[in-house]
């Protein structure tokens, strides 16, 4: 049932276009990011009612990433696979660090504090645990064996425990769904898939008897926000009043009543998605939904056309995160999915997750620049 | 199957991959446009529902309370004020430390532990953005003191509040009513939008019957506020409507001269103008202070109050139903003419009896030795009951009772106040109906001289007498003279004329009226000794009402009957007879006869609406009437009839 591999396989089902991008950089991509960083920019400055401090911070932030992104580019998708391993138990070092000297912030110790900034080493996992999964599989054949599968997961189980430590739901859900997303994707049979979906439905309970309360009532108050108006159903409440009274226009920028009077709680972080619809209303969420929407197909598009197993793997798993990041938190603000602490990819005024974002981009870049008319 | 561990198929591999990369595109499309349709559904389907709540959140409308309506009397004499009092007020969002602040204040504003206590039970009911009295009614020297040092207390403020304040106290208190804190049961019927920044309603009087123009209309500010309720600006501002005033008919100088005729006695007396309906003395006594209610009285003055042998809280003039004695006889005589029972000069002779045909019961007239022979001029002026007993007779209660009901006895004049009393105006269909029995000719013997089941209020009385002195055309009392908005002008009430009084011949009129007149001006007349020298002429009947029955031959002797038991004097009046300008009916409770104890009063109130400055001086001394000070002291004429009461 097996057949032999052939070079003139690979080369047939190749597209062969010489095409060469400056500095490895796909340039329809990073157009896309680029815009969606100035509307990140434009919105974090009406939801910080103009604190030029924070733009700048941002603004620094995002050169960081774009310099990130650049590096990364640069850097054939071989080498990252050597270095996968390596970075992924560098990963799991640092959140151990976190759990025993960490910076507690919000009931949670998620920071190493560096000085001159704080980072939150569960974002990088985010990058090296898709990594570690990919360079796994990338030896094996597909489709990978219930044994190799359950190897992969005991991979992803390792950091997401340790982050939900922390504890950083969101996060830890985030960084298995990358985790998944390469077993899904380097070929698992749908029976298998329908096994393991069908344990981990049945682990639900067993899930919610080990949630934190404040996790708990996060998730019923999704289920019915208006049970506690002014505890924690506050949130959603004011975000779907800010979001639902934008309109189809909105009500331009700066302009937002709801976030400038200070109703939306985290409206710069991660709530700043209703800040942004309730200023620029549908035709706004809309379009940000397509760059959103293009992004993620490109990032796949690019996956399909890797040269490579452990290529391929990494770059559909970190397009199908990114869409997780944007499709959990808009989801979250317009109170379909529970309260998570998920920032908006590239919006969410914060460090970390802008930086580490635009630097799997940077991969996404590499993987791009090698593609198959370089096949050999 | 060994060899998938050993090769790799990249084409197979690949065409695994693609398809799940589709799947996944398909899912990524599949969400993004679940979430588009969220978004779809808040921002176009339920914009609206949302618009709303964002405005609900963010401007916060306070109402403000429109100034009440002043009352004045008739020369434009202030009765009901709104009095501005002080009261310091923190907004504990703008305040960091709250006890700190307070303790601060207590340097320069006495306060108390009940101050504190109420003020912490406050703060933890209400919001933060909600400015909350610390202390009410601040003197000066406490806003002078606060005021200067102003600037250390931000979110502390001292804010002016009215207050409604009845300069005269009690003097009219039963004609005005007063206003109180809304109670649970009145913010149900109020509209609450109108109310919402109300705290006082008018409870009786006028000031409960012209609530809805002296209140005005509610104004309102919107505010925006941040989430914090930290007020940002005004957005709009309706400023409320005042309240319209009110110019009413009575006249303080003659409410005081009343109540201090009428003195200790309780008692009530009620004044109009007959031409024109107006109400100029509403008194009944005792009274009390109305400002004690406006904020709340304490349960231990209330129960004073409420305890009081003498009733302050009883308004006798609206209320207070009594047989009207030998005051009816006037609208007796008239109803004989009217139905040809009788004429004029026709004469009967009155002995010191009456007795029915085939009864022995022996009605007694008031005189020993009865009047001998009476005509109709003659048994008013001597007010001679067993001329009276007579004619009723004749009448018969059906008669009696269809042509008095026609003065507005027995039911509502409609004067603009609330809780009026009825009045009782006997007849064969009321007793059936209420007592079950036939009617006894007995009955309508006694109703000749306004005794039996007959009652009437001082205020039908007065009302009466006032048809009887337009000869017929009534017109309804009234205590409304105008209204005064506020651009200041002015709307006239209109009068109401009463159903006209029809008698078949117009010098029936004529005929009782100069009896009347001899009462107080005949020497035979029972107010003569009262009105021998009254400046102008009057028409008068003076009246005794029975508290206590007396036995068949039981001699009534005031000396022997506690004061609670003695007789009710009465008396009606109006003047001057050719052109009346005041109707008059006055009772003094337990005063013995009206000749002597209701009369007097009737004649001090008329002389000083009447007369002039001169005349009054003249009658009074210079030293009681000078201006307008209310010093109705008796003339010397009158002394002994009211200091022997």
């Amino acid at each position: 049932m097996s057949s032999t591999y052939s070079i003139k396989d690979s080369l047939v089902t190749s597209p062969i276009r010489e095409e060469r991008n400056f500095l490895n950089i796909d340039p329809t991509l990073f157009i896309a990011l680029l815009l969606l960083c100035s509307i990140g920019l434009a919105v974090l400055y009406s939801a910080t009612s103009g604190e030029i401090a924070a733009i700048t911070r941002q603004s620094i932030r995002f050169g960081l990433g774009l310099a990130a992104l650049l590096f990364l580019a640069q850097i054939p998708a071989k080498e990252l696979a050597r270095w996968s391993p390596w970075l992924y138990l560098l990963g799991i070092a640092l959140l151990l660090v976190v759990m025993a000297i960490g910076y507690s912030g919000k009931g949670a110790q998620r920071w190493i504090d560096l000085g001159i900034v704080r980072f939150q080493p569960s974002e990088l996992l985010k990058i090296f645990l898709p990594m570690m999964v990919a360079w796994y599989f990338s030896e094996k054949s597909m489709p990978p064996t219930i044994m190799q599968i359950f190897i992969a997961l005991l991979m992803i189980a390792i950091p997401v425990g340790l982050v939900l430590i922390q504890p950083d739901l969101g996060t830890a859900l985030l960084i298995a769904f990358g985790g998944i997303c390469v077993i899904f994707l380097a070929g698992i049979t749908w029976r298998l898939l329908a096994v393991f979906g069908g344990i981990a439905i049945a682990a639900m309970p067993v899930f919610w008897f080990y949630l934190h309360d404040y996790q708990r009532q996060r998730i019923l108050t999704m289920l019915n926000p208006e049970s506690d108006p002014l505890g924690t159903g506050y949130h959603i409440i004011q975000s779907k009043i800010a979001i639902g009274s934008g309109g189809v226009y909105g009500k331009g920028w700066l302009n937002g009543t709801q976030s400038q009077l200070d109703f939306i709680p985290e409206r710069s972080t991660d709530f700043i998605f209703a800040v942004f619809s309730e200023e620029f209303g549908f035709l706004g969420v809309v379009l940000l939904l397509c760059v959103y929407g293009f992004i993620v197909m490109r990032g796949l598009a690019i996956a399909v056309r890797a040269q490579d197993t452990y290529s391929r793997l990494l770059a559909g798993s970190l397009s199908l995160s990114f869409f997780a990041y944007f499709l959990v938190n808009i989801g979250m603000v317009s109170g379909l999915l529970p309260v998570v602490g998920v920032p908006l990819p590239l919006i969410s005024y914060g460090g970390t997750s802008a930086v580490t974002i635009l630097a799997a981009f940077g991969i996404l870049m590499s993987i791009h620049s090698q593609r198959k008319f370089l096949s050999y | 199957m060994a060899s998938r561990d050993f090769l790799k198929n990249p084409k197979l591999e690949e065409r695994y991959f693609r398809a799940r990369v589709y799947v996944a595109a398909f899912l990524v499309f599949c969400c993004i446009f679940v979430l588009g349709a969220r978004l779809f559904h808040l921002q176009i389907i339920s914009n609206e529902h949302y618009t709303t709540l964002s405005q609900d959140n963010r401007v916060r409308v306070v109402p403000i309370a429109p100034s009440r309506g002043l009352i004045f009397d008739r020369n434009l004499k202030l009765l009901a004020d709104n009095k501005s009092s002080y009261q310091l007020e923190i907004t504990p969002v703008q305040v960091d430390d709250l006890q700190q602040v307070v303790k601060q204040l207590g340097e320069y504003i006495q306060l108390e532990e009940h101050h504190l206590k109420k003020f912490f039970e406050d703060v933890k009911r209400k919001q933060s953005f909600e400015s909350i009295p610390l202390k009410l009614n601040l003197n000066e020297i406490e806003v002078a003191k606060f005021s200067v040092n102003r600037h250390r207390f931000p979110g502390v403020e001292i804010t002016a509040r009215a207050n409604r304040f009845y300069p005269f106290s009690g003097l009219n208190t039963h004609a005005l009513g007063y206003v109180g804190r809304i109670n649970a049961e009145e913010a149900q019927k109020l509209d609450k939008q109108m109310y919402s920044g109300t705290t006082h309603v008018g409870k009786v009087g006028v000031e409960k019957f012209y609530e809805d123009v002296l209140h005005g209309e509610v104004g309102y500010q919107h505010i925006e506020i941040n989430a914090q309720g930290r007020k940002l600006r005004v957005l709009e501002k309706v400023p409320p409507t005042p309240g319209v005033d009110l110019i009413l008919s009575i006249d303080a100088r003659l409410q005081k001269i009343a109540q201090d005729s009428l003195g200790e006695r309780n008692g009530s007396v009620v004044a109009m103008d007959p031409a024109t309906g107006e109400v100029l003395v509403f008194v009944s006594s005792p009274t009390f202070d109305p400002n004690l209610f406006v904020n709340g009285i304490s349960s231990k003055q209330y129960s004073l109050l409420r305890n009081d042998d003498d009733r302050p809280l009883f308004n006798r003039a609206l209320r207070g139903q009594y047989p009207p004695g030998s005051t009816i006889k006037p609208m007796m005589a008239l109803a004989g003419l009217h139905y040809g029972a009788i004429w004029a000069g026709e004469t009967i002779y009155a002995g010191p009896f009456y007795k029915l045909p085939g009864h022995k019961r022996k009605y007694r007239d008031w005189k020993k030795g009865g009047h001998g022979k009476v005509d109709m001029y003659k048994a008013i002026t001597q007010s001679c009951d067993v001329y009276f007993y007579t004619l009723a007779t004749e009448l018969g209660i059906d008669k009696i009772s269809e042509f008095l009901v026609q003065f507005n006895l027995g039911s509502r004049t409609e004067l603009d106040t609330w809780g009026e009393a009825k009045g009782l105006i006997p007849s064969v269909q009321w007793k059936k109906a209420v007592y079950g029995l036939p009617w006894y000719p007995g009955e309508t013997v006694i109703t000749g001289i306004g005794q039996g089941y007959m009652l009437t209020t001082p205020l039908q009385l007065a009302t009466a007498t006032s048809a009887l002195a337009m000869r017929g055309q009534g017109i309804r009392p009234r205590f409304l003279r105008s209204t005064r908005m506020q651009d200041q002008s002015e709307e006239i009430a209109s009068a109401m004329a009463m159903p006209y009084i029809y008698v078949e011949n117009d010098l029936y009129w004529d005929q009782v009226i100069s009896a009347m007149v001899d009462v107080a001006h005949k020497p035979n007349g029972t107010a003569f000794r009262i009105f021998k020298d009254a400046k102008y002429k009057i028409a008068g009947k003076t009246g005794t009402a029975q508290v206590f029955g007396l036995a068949e031959d039981e001699e009534y002797e005031e000396e022997n009957i506690s004061e609670k038991l003695r007789d009710h004097g009465l008396f009606i009046a109006f003047a001057p007879v050719d052109d009346p300008k005041i109707a008059i009916a006055v009772i003094v409770e337990n005063g013995g006869g009206g000749s002597k104890s209701a009369a007097p009063v009737a004649r001090i109130v008329m002389d000083h609406y009447l007369l002039s400055k001169e005349e009054l001086v003249e009658t009074y001394g210079a030293k009681v009437s000078s201006g307008n000070e209310f010093g109705g002291k008796p003339p010397a004429s009158l002394a002994s009839a009211l200091v022997h009461q």
